[in-house]
């Protein structure tokens, strides 16, 4: 199987790449770790006439700290992000879970967040975070926050002109955090994946609670009536379960030939009761 | 739209340079038009594994890259990871703990294994299967293809101790 035919470019610049995108028309597209993009090309179900591959366009890599957040480059790779468990946290946790080895290897968090899919696991994080994306286009550069990034279906808010240089998360000092995702084989993505940071009053009560799903909907969503039925509580295994049991309110995820809509709420649930205990140490 | 481009990358050690289309496929590269037959083809969606060689000392799936994508890079196969009378200590331990069956799954997973005792030198049972997820095999039930790894762990710590 082997992808339609296209043209290729690789451009040593942002401009260029900008510059590259626009002569291309409606059809060119861009190519980061090709892990989303080169599968549907096999599958001709995507047949781009044009990529432009952003891996000689400089300043889009690496991670680095700056005032309470990580700056973390569009092309840094799901296993760059993977070997910061000591200090990226639920960041790291949830890349080190995405597929195998050789996909993180490739794949990076640009691309991941750019694709859009629900199912994904980096899309859900940054809604969770609460983190932004920098994108760069023709008119300038934007930063877009994580709530209005996901619009549908592998749908963003991103101009078709648009590249993410940068992706920004709160560094989360001091919240405790679990992520949880269920497959039915090693390497799929997540039947139902949730994020949970909880942060924690001195008198051990619950001063905010967040918590982000994966496949449960047309987007990355967050479960608001658990995360406020949480806050003011002891971080117990009651109060966690009495939460948990909310997850899924207002949900309407998408059956698809592993789960139905009722096992995905029930998921949601379980696996929201599994995060949050995570979060809380208590696992 | 069917012109091909250069591509440089080194293959187990040797400069090649090649004309490519970029729709080829890193795998296509590796087998049809360099010969290295080694590399399989298992399954064309990204999941078996088969196809793994390292680019530029990490792993991935020859299958899901392009040609074009490893321009500059440098490449090992299962070919450059050991030759017959110099094996790699993981292709002696599959050899010796019956780690494969009909050999089809092999290169990748050892290609795979090299991978993790390089990210991992000291694995644990479990760190062994989890790390192999990207790879399936229909034949050995995965038992002796775990043993073969922690086999290979052991033997390369000792190697190092003794360096
Ligand atoms: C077998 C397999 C299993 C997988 N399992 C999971 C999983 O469990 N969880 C998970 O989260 N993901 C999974 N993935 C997807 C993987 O994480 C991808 O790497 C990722 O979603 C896309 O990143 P990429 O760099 O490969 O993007 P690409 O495939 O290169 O690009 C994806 C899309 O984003 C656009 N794009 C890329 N970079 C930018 C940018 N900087 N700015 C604007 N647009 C951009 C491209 O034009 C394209 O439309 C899996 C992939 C495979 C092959
Ligand atoms: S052939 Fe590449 S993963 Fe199966
Ligand atoms: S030995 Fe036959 S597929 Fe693994």
């Amino acid at each position: 199987m082997i992808p339609a035919a296209f043209d290729y470019t690789v451009p040593g610049s942002l401009d260029e790449a900008i510059d590259a995108l626009r002569d291309g028309g409606e059809d060119a597209k861009l190519l980061a770790g090709g892990h989303s993009l080169v599968p549907l090309m096999k599958l001709r179900l995507a047949a781009p006439t044009l990529l432009v591959d952003l891996r000689r366009v400089p300043g889009l890599h690496g991670i680095e700290r700056q005032n309470g957040s990580w700056r973390i480059g569009a092309m840094t790779r799901h296993a760059e992000l993977q070997d910061r468990h000591d200090d990226l946290g639920v960041v790291a946790h949830a890349a080190a879970g995405i597929a195998d080895q050789q996909v993180r290897n490739r794949g990076t968090i640009g691309g991941s967040l750019a694709h859009g899919d629900s199912a994904s696991d980096l899309p859900t994080i940054l809604l969770t975070l609460e983190g932004t994306v920098t994108a760069m286009g023709p008119d300038g550069a934007r930063e877009i926050a994580a709530a209005d990034l996901f619009q549908d279906y592998l749908t963003t808010s991103l101009d078709p002109l648009e590249i993410i240089t940068e992706v920004r998360m709160p560094a989360m000092d001091g919240w405790g955090h679990g992520y949880q995702k269920f497959t039915r084989r090693a390497e799929d993505w997540a039947m139902v994946g949730v994020a949970a940071v909880v942060r924690k009053n001195d008198d051990g009560t619950v001063a905010e609670a967040r918590i982000g799903l994966t496949n449960m909907g047309s987007t990355p969503l967050r479960a608001t009536a658990a995360e406020e039925a949480l806050v003011g509580q002891p971080l117990t295994a009651e109060a966690i379960a009495a939460a948990a049991g909310h997850a899924a309110d207002g949900t309407n995820p998408p059956a698809d030939r592993n789960a139905s809509e009722d096992y995905k709420r029930h998921l949601a649930c379980v696996l929201t009761g599994r995060a949050l205990r995570e979060a809380a140490g208590l696992a | 739209m069917s012109t091909t481009v250069p591509v440089q990358v080194t293959v187990n050690g040797q400069a090649r340079n090649v004309q490519v289309e970029p729709r080829q496929l890193l795998v296509h590269l590796l087998r049809d038009q360099l010969g290295l037959t080694g590399t399989h083809v298992g399954c064309d969606t990204s999941n078996c594994g088969a196809c793994t060689v390292h680019v530029d000392g990490q792993s991935c799936k020859s299958c899901t890259v392009l040609a074009v994508q490893v321009d500059g890079a440098e490449i090992t196969t299962i070919e450059g990871l050991g030759q017959e009378g110099n094996l790699h200590p993981l292709q002696e331990a599959f050899w010796n703990n019956h780690g494969l069956q009909c050999g089809y799954c092999t290169p990748g997973m050892i290609m795979a294994a090299a991978d993790l005792l390089q990210r991992n030198p000291d694995p644990s049972e479990d760190e062994v299967r989890h790390g192999l997820e990207g790879n399936l095999c229909r034949c050995t039930g995965y038992h002796n293809i775990v043993k073969s790894v922690l086999d290979a762990a052991g033997k390369l710590n000792v190697t190092q101790v003794g360096a």
